[in-house]
């Protein structure tokens, strides 16, 4: 059997306890989350872990990938830590403000300067946007066949696996040959932990930081420039009610409430 | 003469029935299309599904562009992204809608990649401004933060919508459409995507998001005993359970598809009545849509006091039975 090469494409996303913590930034309509540490979304977890699976089945290797700002080493560390034999950070301010078209692109550029992949593996939606485009776009540009909302692969021979695609309330099986970017979703695999050798590991392994110009990508496409959709306007949302406490004895408020709601007429009609 | 005209929507269909949120979808697509002065266009394609056309029509769609070939019949990305493209480049329409389900949320980014277009992703309002601009509107970070997306170089200008958010116009029975024939000849070996098995859960009860009334519960309850009194306070009330995701989590009843929130349902009930949810906004974003919010909860300080009409403070265990009989006695 061939040995397999997977790709995982990881978001560094603001750690979700703190999400609380996010102000917007009233003038430039954008999200203030400077501070605010950086964190590795459980489905990334799940989509190396599958690939590493695959490794270890199969032979071949694994690098992760992302694209974010300073601080995005951590993530990819992560990575190393978990397994993952090399990474790369495409980190260049030119990449900032993209949106998931020009994030695609990017990733799509770093993955062929790595000389593509079989697997390109990645999460179904990140935690803090889940717009879950990502996958889908970075097959287009590199030609592939996607498969999202996965929840389970088998390899059936050489070039070929077999997907689970989980819709709702069911799901479909295809079957897609290499190679092919594959979004998994929760419940695939239970993610491994991280565990002493990895740290060891890590202190052996080097996270290659490339630049727009080193993967030669098109730098109309990339970015804040390069990104079709703006955000017009951002808006905390006000979901404040009138709020109304009902006090007394349990049977009390009880009658209370069901006098609300019939004059509020949202009970059903004996 | 603008050269991107219509509003297309696609109908996105199972087993020859059409989706719920295709047909919301013609609803608000309507309003925008009568707005605009333009046109309201559905794509459906798949096999055998011509009967589909009339109440396409029915629903509000001018045109329905239909796509029909054996190897359609089950949703495979390759081949529909294919399909879409086509219809995109040879008929430019303004701005495309595809409802945010597994399937939709598969299509439209690779959809949007052929094209090289801006694709706004599960949005929970749609609107064209007085400019004719296109605005989605986004929720972020758990739906703490809502964003308004536009794509203001790129055409079309596309969105997907989360079920559920959208109403459908009333049906209007025998109102005509037009259909136009897309060329779909596919064979097996030009796809690298196969088939090769589906599975159709049965439906246990109602979907969640059609209940008129809809009683959740939290962490708060405490464990699978007190969850009988959410599921007894449901049933008086002829309504459905809902939870926030640490009952699913612990197992107390079995509630899947029964999640409320940012990563589960939308719901919009007349009624929603929350016990022991202290109302994270991950959850309140799944109902705030409610006519009339209800809380229960022993802490007065659970922010949802705030996102309810009405709050009792107070232990589940002495309310519930007491709101169960009080029900009983007037229904």
């Amino acid at each position: 059997m061939k040995p397999v090469n997977s790709v995982v494409c990881m978001k560094p996303v603001p750690d979700q306890r703190f999400w609380d913590k996010v102000r917007l930034d009233k003038k430039t309509k954008t999200l203030r989350r400077a501070g605010i540490p950086i964190a590795l979304g459980p489905l990334d977890k799940m989509a190396l872990e599958e690939a590493l699976r695959i490794r270890e089945a199969r032979g071949g290797k694994v690098t992760a990938i992302s694209m974010g700002p300073p601080g995005t080493e951590e993530i990819l560390e992560w990575a190393i830590v978990l397994g993952a034999d090399d990474a790369v950070l495409l980190g260049d301010p030119a990449f900032a403000g993209a949106d998931t078209l020009a994030t695609a692109y990017a990733l799509a550029w770093g993955i062929k300067k790595l000389g593509g992949a079989d697997l390109i593996f990645l999460g179904n939606e990140s935690l803090d946007g889940s717009t879950g485009q990502v996958g889908p776009q970075v097959a287009e540009f590199l030609g592939m066949s996607h498969v999202t909302h996965v929840s389970k692969i088998e390899l059936v021979d050489e070039d070929t696996l077999r997907a689970r695609f989980h819709i709702e309330y069911g799901f479909i099986d295809v079957e897609v040959k290499k190679p092919v970017v594959l979004a998994v979703e929760k419940g695939i695999n239970e993610p491994r932990c991280p565990t002493l050798w990895g740290t060891v590991w890590l202190r052996e392994r080097k996270i290659s930081h490339w630049s727009a110009d080193e993967i030669g990508v098109d730098k109309t496409k990339i970015g804040l420039s390069g990104s079709p959709t703006q955000v017009s306007d951002v808006t905390t949302i006000e979901l404040k009610r009138k709020g109304e406490i009902l006090t007394g004895e349990p049977s009390d408020v009880a009658r209370q409430l069901v006098q609300k709601l019939r004059a509020e007429n949202v009970l059903p009609k004996g | 003469m603008k050269e991107h005209k219509g509003i297309f929507v696609f109908a996105e269909q199972r087993g020859g029935k059409l989706s719920d949120v295709g047909l919301e979808l013609l609803g608000i697509g309507r309003k925008i299309a009568d707005k605009q002065q333009e046109e309201l266009a559905a794509v459906l394609i798949g096999h055998k599904v011509k009967p589909l056309v009339d109440e396409l029509g029915e629903y509000g769609a001018d045109r329905v562009y239909l796509a029909d070939n054996p190897l359609l019949e089950v949703y495979r990305s390759d081949a529909y992204a294919m399909l879409m493209q086509e219809i995109i480049q040879q008929y430019k329409p303004n701005i495309l809608i595809m409802g945010a389900t597994s399937i939709g949320a598969d299509l439209a980014p690779r959809v949007a990649a052929k094209v090289n277009t801006g694709l706004s992703a599960h949005c929970v309002g749609l609107d064209v401004d007085d400019k004719g601009q296109f605005v989605g509107q986004v929720p972020g970070f758990g739906g703490a933060v809502m964003a308004s997306v536009i794509c203001p170089n790129h055409y079309p200008q596309m969105a997907t919508a989360r079920p559920g958010f959208f109403e459908k116009l009333e049906r209007q029975k025998g109102r005509k459409t037009e259909v136009v024939n897309v060329d779909a000849k596919f064979k097996e070996g030009d796809l690298g995507i196969k088939v090769v098995g589906t599975f159709v859960e049965e439906l246990k009860s109602r979907p969640l998001e059609d209940a008129d009334i809809v009683v959740a519960g939290g962490y708060g309850v405490g464990g699978k005993e007190n969850w009988k009194l959410l599921e007894e306070l449901a049933e008086v009330l002829g309504g459905g359970v809902g939870a926030t995701r640490p009952p699913c989590d612990e197992g107390w009843a079995d509630l899947e598809g029964q999640m409320i929130g940012q990563s589960g349902k939308t719901v919009r009930p007349e009624l929603y009545i929350g016990v022991g949810i202290s109302g994270a906004m991950h959850h309140l974003v799944g109902m705030k849509n409610a006519k009339v919010i209800v809380a229960i909860n022993k802490d007065p300080q659970a922010p949802i006091f705030q996102a309810a009409d009405y709050g009792i403070v107070g232990d589940l265990c002495q309310i519930v039975p007491r709101l169960i009989e009080a029900m009983r006695i007037s229904p």
